[in-house]
């Protein structure tokens, strides 16, 4: 399989990246390189073969449902661009 | 006192313990050559000298009272995908700009508990993404090593680039590392230098920024194979933090070192024997075996019969998990924010200027092979792979080979910019040897072997069973005592 440069600027969409006309272009080789050096996977036969799901075969574990941490929304906040009463600030999403 | 920065951490154990010198002396010494030539190397994206001479204090005071902890005093590196609190954690990415998280590490916190000093946060490729360096925000870092009789800036390999640099340049003792390919090994084996990458689960994941959650393990990279065993009993530890963590007890590795191979069962695959592979590393594999067969080890030739398509395997799996890990950079509650009126734009702005062009690639084929229509025939097809993959080892295993003697990488250290032109494939080839222990879950441990013929190190990989490092320890040892250790040329200095 391969992409075209459409395809690339849909992905980048999905992907929420920007992408220039050129960019798009230059992507579009080097994803088809990547896509052509993993085509060799369909050479392998991997009829009832169960898809790896853990490497390490334990049980996920579990915990109570219960609030173990936070209470500090100065920290929680702290690293953002742009605050407001401990509320991130984004432009308007809702009309 | 002859110069503090050349001693192994074992070493500083024995030093501090005589009383030859305090923390704060060795702790100033290494600040001092971070100070003098980090700008040779650009290892370093950041420095903590206040933290640093502050924990050193504190390892002198220990040390007077004799409450003595594991790594009392020993001036770590740290690779710049841990979070540690209040101080530079970008992962080497634009895109986490003036990032200082409010929390620490579980990995640094059990170093910081054992006593180590942290010299400052280290560089390595955007999100631990490449083979050589080069794709950091903060620049490429330069090896210490050069090719004999060129001047020629040298690549210490990657991701962890700046670890390995910093290590074998004695800018730290030690340093740690994260291997999601081959990004401790590689490295190592590019710079002289020892890594290990433990079994998954092994250490805990917490605070370390994600890339592949399936594949990310912590681990160090080192002088010395002692060295390794003692940083690794320090960071690994189960935590309730990460559930893929295991509660299973830590050995004391550094009991394993000098332990007898006598009987040990070491097997040589024969498809890591790949095409175009340089001589010299058909001839340092072929050392090694006989450096453990010398120690009373049995060799057994094996068959990894999936190895080929662990790589491509791998460019589907780790791609698609860094395309849903890094989403969270949406320029909303950290990083960089390039500001538009409309949030759909914003996010593909902030994203498109904080991320580098290789970060890019690899969220763009994840967000590919994830889309409707081709997970069954790239994501799936590909964790059907990785079972094979696992299942290769664990026949090996089952037939009562205890670990697997490899090349750790196809080539040594090349130049900076070589690669610029080549395509991204080829770059990815240079964790060919690596990325299957990384699929299968499994423990790897790099140790220098030898020189090429330019004089450039070159390392062999030991494969072990899950959670048997101490193997790994033993017989590392075992190489590292017949190939000795490997220096580069001082010529920084």
């Amino acid at each position: 399989m391969s992409v075209d440069t459409a395809t690339v600027k849909r992905v980048a969409h999905l992907a929420r990246i920007a992408v220039t006309e050129e960019e798009a272009e230059k992507m579009t080789g080097e994803l088809n390189a990547i896509l052509g050096f993993v085509e060799q996977l369909d050479e392998v036969d991997v009829a009832g073969v169960e898809p790896m799901t853990s490497v390490v075969a334990v049980t996920m574990k579990k915990r109570a449902d219960g609030v173990t941490d936070g209470g500090y929304p100065d920290d929680v906040v702290g690293n953002a661009p742009e605050t407001e009463d401990h509320f991130f600030v984004v432009p308007k999403v809702v009309e | 006192m002859s110069d503090l920065t050349e001693l192994t951490v074992s070493e500083i154990r024995d030093g501090l313990a005589a009383k030859d010198f305090s923390a704060v002396e060795l702790t100033d010494a290494y600040l001092k050559a971070i100070d003098a030539f980090n700008g040779r190397f650009n290892a370093y994206v950041a420095v903590t000298p206040e933290q640093a001479r502050d924990m050193a204090i504190a390892s002198d005071a220990r040390i007077a009272t004799g409450e003595v902890r594991p790594l009392e005093g020993v001036p770590v590196g740290v690779k710049d995908l841990y979070c540690t609190k209040g101080v530079h954690s970008q992962a080497a990415s634009h895109i986490l700009d003036g990032f200082k998280p409010p929390y620490e590490s579980t990995v640094t916190a059990n170093l910081w508990n054992d006593g180590a000093v942290m010299l400052g946060k280290l560089n390595m490729d955007e999100f631990a993404m490449g083979s050589s360096n080069e794709t950091s925000y903060y620049g490429p870092v330069v090896s210490p090593w050069k090719s004999r009789g060129s001047n020629a800036d040298l690549v210490p390999g990657g991701s962890s680039g700046g670890s390995a640099a910093a290590v074998a340049a004695n800018l730290c003792a030690a340093a740690t590392a994260t291997d999601t390919g081959g990004s401790i090994r590689q490295p190592a084996s590019l710079t002289g230098t020892v890594g290990i990458k433990p079994t998954y689960g092994r250490c805990s994941r917490r605070g370390i920024v994600a890339f592949a959650s399936s594949l990310d393990q912590a681990g160090p990279i080192t002088h010395t194979v002692r060295d390794a065993a003692m940083m690794l009993k320090s960071m690994a530890s189960v935590d309730a933090r990460d559930t893929t963590s295991v509660d299973i007890d830590v050995p004391d590795y550094e009991a394993a070192i000098g332990q007898s191979v006598k009987g040990m069962k070491i097997g040589i695959p024969k498809e890591y024997r790949v095409e175009g592979m340089p001589d010299e590393i058909e001839t340092l594999w072929g050392k090694g075996r006989d450096w453990l067969k010398d120690a009373g080890a049995e060799i057994v030739d094996i068959s990894l019969p999936h190895t080929k398509y662990a790589l491509a395997a791998y460019y589907i799996v780790a791609p698609a998990e860094a395309s849903s890990n890094l989403a969270r950079y949406d320029g909303v509650r950290y990083g960089l924010r390039v500001p538009s009126d409309e949030i759909i734009e914003q996010y593909e702005k902030t994203r498109s200027a904080g991320f580098g062009a290789e970060v890019k690639r690899r969220i763009l084929i994840g967000t590919y092979v994830l889309s409707a229509g081709y997970y069954d025939a790239y994501y799936l097809k590909a964790q059907k792979v990785r079972t094979l993959i696992k299942k290769d080892f664990e026949d090996v295993f089952d037939a009562g080979v205890d670990a697997i003697l490899a090349p750790a990488t196809p080539s040594a250290a090349f130049a900076v910019g070589a690669m610029d032109n080549a395509s991204p494939v080829e770059m990815y080839l240079q964790d060919i040897f690596t990325v299957t222990v990384n699929m299968a879950g499994l423990p790897g441990i790099s140790v220098p072997g030898g020189l090429d013929a330019s004089g450039l190190p070159l390392g062999l990989q030991l494969i072990g069973r899950p959670f048997d490092e101490a193997t790994l320890f033993r017989a590392g040892q075992v190489i590292e005592d017949a190939a000795g250790r490997f220096r580069p040329q001082k010529w920084w200095a």
